[in-house]
């Protein structure tokens, strides 16, 4: 289709019998974007997931110590060692000038959500490291494996304890732009996202450890799994038009691969989890693949949302005149 | 109140806030404009293509397009036809999306009240690109060497010229002063005048963009006056700062987080294996 410019343009708005979003019609400059989608490759979602699922471990690892479940302890220290690690070599690599990393730590700015995500991994980082270290302790030298036997348990702890923080403030990272489906979900996202953590950590934890001390894992992966897809269906109905951007493409396609993996998922680990090994495995790894895609699915219905002008222009042209 | 931006940022005894009123109703579309910013800024190319866009082949603005003259060719309404012309540029925005969520401190209100990237700190995070409300700023891409790659780059308001007490190279070079630079209370009592003007002529299109301190960037530093929709110019109608909802973003995380906590405690109560 040619598109000038200066000359309104209708498109259809909304799903095929889908009630609730008009038609759009709007004009914009040839069809071009109005906002910049983030210059942010698949790193970004990755470390989405990726930090959610470390976070998740470091809840599920302090609770396993609490109570005495040291194969789960094992899983969700290392799961939390490994996902921060992933998360801040991909953080690092997003960058347009890696080398510069240090420079996130020249300020502390509570209107912006990377710096505060900054100081929390710079926090959380450590505290994770070290008990994931502590699991590992039979590959250190003696000082070494006295040391991180002492620090473990207050490290492991400490972790626990900005875990919530590491896993909700990653919505705040999205929202907190004019890219319309990012901002339009700040409501319901933060739920989504600490959701989308729970089921993968319990997957994770429902992978590592043997069936007998999984059951807070099992648990906490349904919890997260029905969070997750109870948000997601208020969010894709506060968010207006740019919820469009969740059904379609590419970002629908994950979508909707996302909630049947959540859903199998958590039926495998409801139904069969306590009994089967296996089934549990697969069921964990299963959970962690949705929340995998779930990320993508936010990240790229975001992208596409900036890429369209509908997206930007609509809205803003029905608040203008509302407002009259 | 918005022309206190700098002594806000925490500039002693600042200078008055500088800016621009681009005219678009006497904008001839030529371009120098576009041409003198890069010259002055040593502003890489970013591609020569051909875009079918009217006379428009720069595309929008972004790390290497500092200034962008749009082209609408459209039907008058008089009946006939007429041409759209309008050069864009960072707003300056009074309440700045950009500068709020710069992780390093590298975006910087200066003394004059204009939003700047300090290219020896950016470490190109990129957030200050899906930040803005006007898709602005962006991230430098081009071969290794090229100047500034990788960080983000945007107009400065010729920060260097306006130390010197020299006007920004754009209005310098602008031959129908359709861009006009100055002291910001002044340029909006001017652009008050002109549109009257227009108005009186029985151009009734006529309408200031950014000029108000109570939209919702809390006016822009860089406004304008056009002859159509802003959208029909790729300007949103009604630019929002996201920062403006951040307390709100911060509570649902938190309630968020307590949930998740929550969450996680209750899945470690029950019967014991």
């Amino acid at each position: 289709m040619t598109v000038s410019a200066g000359h309104a343009r209708r498109r259809r708005g909304g799903r095929d019998g889908d009630p609730v979003v008009p038609d759009a019609t709007f004009t914009s400059y040839y069809g071009r974007p109005v906002v910049k989608a983030a210059p942010w490759e698949n790193d970004i979602p990755a470390y989405l997931f990726l930090g959610g699922l470390a976070a998740g471990s470091s809840l599920l690892a302090a609770g396993a110590e609490l109570s005495d479940r040291p194969a789960l302890r094992r899983t969700g220290r290392l799961g939390a060692l490994a996902g921060v690690s992933l998360s801040i070599a991909a953080l690092v690599h997003d960058l347009g000038r890696p080398s510069r990393f240090v420079n996130m730590l020249r300020v502390a700015k509570p209107t912006s959500p990377m710096s505060v995500g900054t100081w929390l991994l710079t926090l959380y980082g450590p505290a994770a490291g070290v008990a994931g270290v502590a699991e590992l302790s039979g590959l250190l030298p003696r000082p070494g494996r006295r040391l991180v036997g002492v620090l473990a348990r207050p490290a492991g702890l400490g972790a626990a304890g900005l875990a919530p923080a590491v896993a909700s403030y990653t919505a705040v990272l999205l929202s907190d732009t004019a890219t319309p489906a990012w901002h339009e979900a700040h409501r319901e996202l933060p739920f989504v996202f600490v959701g989308s953590a729970a089921a993968a950590a319990g997957g994770l934890g429902m992978l590592g450890a043997p069936t007998d001390q999984a059951g807070p894992a099992r648990r906490i992966a349904v919890l997260g799994a029905v969070g997750e897809l109870v948000a997601e269906q208020r969010m894709k109905s506060s968010m207006g038009l740019a919820a469009e951007t969740l059904h379609e493409g590419a970002a629908g396609q994950l979508m909707r691969a996302s909630r049947a993996l959540t859903i199998a998922g958590a039926l495998g680990a409801a139904l069969f989890g306590r009994r089967s090994r296996p089934v549990a495995a697969v069921s964990g790894a299963v959970l962690m693949a949705g929340s995998a895609f779930n990320r993508f699915a936010v990240f790229e219905a975001g992208q596409a949302s900036a890429r369209d002008p509908k997206y930007t222009v609509v809205p803003q042209r029905e608040r203008l005149e509302e407002r009259g | 109140m918005t022309d206190q931006v700098a002594a806000d940022a925490g500039w002693a005894d600042p200078p008055p806030r500088k800016g621009f009123f681009t005219d678009t109703s006497i904008c001839i579309g030529c371009k120098a404009c576009e041409v003198a910013c890069k010259e002055w800024n040593g502003v890489p190319d970013d591609g020569f293509n051909l875009l079918g866009s009217s006379y428009d082949n720069t595309g929008a603005l972004g790390a290497s397009t500092w200034r962008h003259v749009a082209f609408i060719e459209q039907p008058a309404p008089s009946g006939d036809f007429r041409w759209l012309m309008s050069s864009d540029v960072c707003k300056h925005c009074t309440h700045a999306a950009c500068l709020d969520v710069c992780p390093t401190g590298s975006l910087l209100r200066t003394e004059f009240g204009t939003v700047v990237v300090q290219e020896d700190i950016c470490n190109g995070c990129g957030y200050c690109v899906p930040a803005c409300p006007f898709g602005v700023i962006d991230r430098r891409i081009g071969e290794q060497g090229t100047k500034n790659v990788g960080i983000a780059q945007k107009c400065t308001l010729c920060y260097d010229r306006l130390d010197a007490g020299q006007t920004p190279a754009c209005a310098q070079a602008c031959p129908t002063q359709s861009i006009q630079f100055g002291d910001l209370d002044e340029l909006r009592s001017r652009a008050q005048q002109r549109v009257e003007t227009l108005q009186a002529q029985g151009i009734t299109d006529a309408r200031l963009y950014g000029e108000n301190p109570d939209d919702g960037i809390g006016g822009a530093g860089a406004f304008f006056l056009l002859l159509d929709e802003p959208e029909v110019y790729r300007l949103p109608p009604d630019p929002v700062v996201t920062t403006r909802d951040l307390p709100a973003m911060w509570k649902q995380a938190g309630l968020a987080a307590v949930t998740l906590l929550a969450g996680a405690a209750a899945s470690f109560l029950g019967r014991r294996p």
